[in-house]
């Protein structure tokens, strides 16, 4: 029986240069593995593979050296241990994130849980190309959000509590965007000026600014044969049920739009931006 | 306002980032839970990290003064283990 090879890739078993040899790619999420599931991945390279694994450059791991005839049995022993096969060909791949808010100091959004909901709806979703979500937790943008077909990045809406402050003047000095300036004894916010990193909030002896947590999203970032930043266009999205109706609406407008093998900025540009940007501005209005 | 004592001053404007922090951090290391430390400090990235590395680290920052010869000086009041 002939070897389905494209089946097999759209699974995860990436055909290797020796002959009926798979690289065979794992499912993450927000490049989070338990110490568990990390156990039976070691097991299985050891067993059926060469004994190590490859780190992909999206947060992904992949067991070199698997044999066609050991398809099955790898699939089994790795489902046992909870370790999933991920995905290649045109459809939703990996969601990467940074550790964000629970981890790091300087996260402004919560980027697992997000990660998670994001992946469950629309991991290995069937596209015309590729398609590649983000998340970074702040503006520092650990994940290079913009290298994504869709990017979201962890930004604060900020204010300022006069009754806190004490004029000391550090957000002053923190804000990159000298948004922020002192004068007749009051602080003066530029909020047109504020790109939402949030430094205002962190660097505050005296929680004087307060930050509410939102998404900045680009669009039709790609890095590969072609190499081009995400675009940022709409406002900052406060809740994530405005994140995903645009993800809909982004991912609709792709399916509608693109042509086979097409990456989604090069289906933009050939509708066109401004109808791509006024069917996401649709989706943010609801 | 200033309802405080200093109880030690360490200067750290002849250190650069991220020694600046380390510096910091061994003389309030020295000290006892409650006392309150002066810490001289550049304006620049000295300014714009230290006070934020102080809050992160759990210390109650108090006051942050412009000795408007491009230095700062921060007072901190060292938090408990």
């Amino acid at each position: 029986m002939a070897v389905d090879y494209k089946a097999l890739k759209n699974g995860g078993f990436m055909r290797q240069v020796q002959k009926d040899t798979f690289s065979l790619r794992l499912k993450s999420v927000g490049g989070n593995l338990s110490a568990d599931q990390l156990i039976t991945i070691a097991e299985t390279a050891r067993r059926y593979g060469d004994g190590y694994v490859h780190l992909t450059s999206r947060q992904g791991v992949e067991i070199p050296f698997i044999k066609l005839a050991d398809i099955d049995a790898v699939k089994e022993t790795l489902s046992q241990g909870e370790v999933f096969t991920g995905v290649c060909g045109p459809r939703v791949r990996t969601v990467t994130a940074c550790q964000g808010s629970a981890i790091c100091p300087s996260g402004c959004i919560d980027t697992y849980p997000l990660a998670i909901a994001i992946s469950e709806r629309y991991f290995g979703q069937e596209l015309p190309h590729k398609f590649k979500f983000g998340l970074t937790g702040c503006q520092n943008n650990c994940l290079k959000a913009e290298e994504n077909d869709l990017g979201i990045k962890g930004g604060y809406t900020v204010h300022w509590r006069e009754e806190q402050c004490t004029l000391c003047g550090v957000c002053v000095k923190t804000c990159r965007q000298s948004a922020i300036s002192i004068a007749d004894e009051k602080i003066q916010f530029a909020a047109e000026r504020c790109n939402h990193c949030g430094r205002c909030v962190k660097s505050c002896p005296f929680d004087a600014w307060q930050g509410e947590s939102g998404y900045l999203l680009s669009f039709g970032g790609t890095f590969g044969n072609l190499i081009a930043k995400g675009e940022e266009f709409l406002p900052i999205i406060r809740d994530q049920e405005t994140l995903l109706r645009i993800a809909d609406a982004a991912l609709s407008f792709f399916e509608r739009y693109g042509k086979s093998s097409e990456r989604f900025r090069v289906a933009i540009e050939r509708t066109g931006w401004a109808t791509f940007k006024q069917a996401m501005e649709d989706a943010y209005h609801g | 306002m200033d309802d405080y004592q200093i109880d030690e001053t360490v200067d750290i404007t002849d250190v650069v980032c991220p020694v600046t922090f380390v510096k910091a951090k061994v003389a309030l290391e020295e000290l006892s839970e409650g006392q309150i430390l002066a810490i001289r400090l550049n304006d620049g990235e000295p300014v714009q990290n230290v006070p934020r590395s102080m809050k992160e680290e759990g210390h109650k920052v108090l006051k942050l003064i412009d000795n408007t010869d491009s230095t700062y000086t921060l007072i901190v009041r060292k938090a408990g283990e």
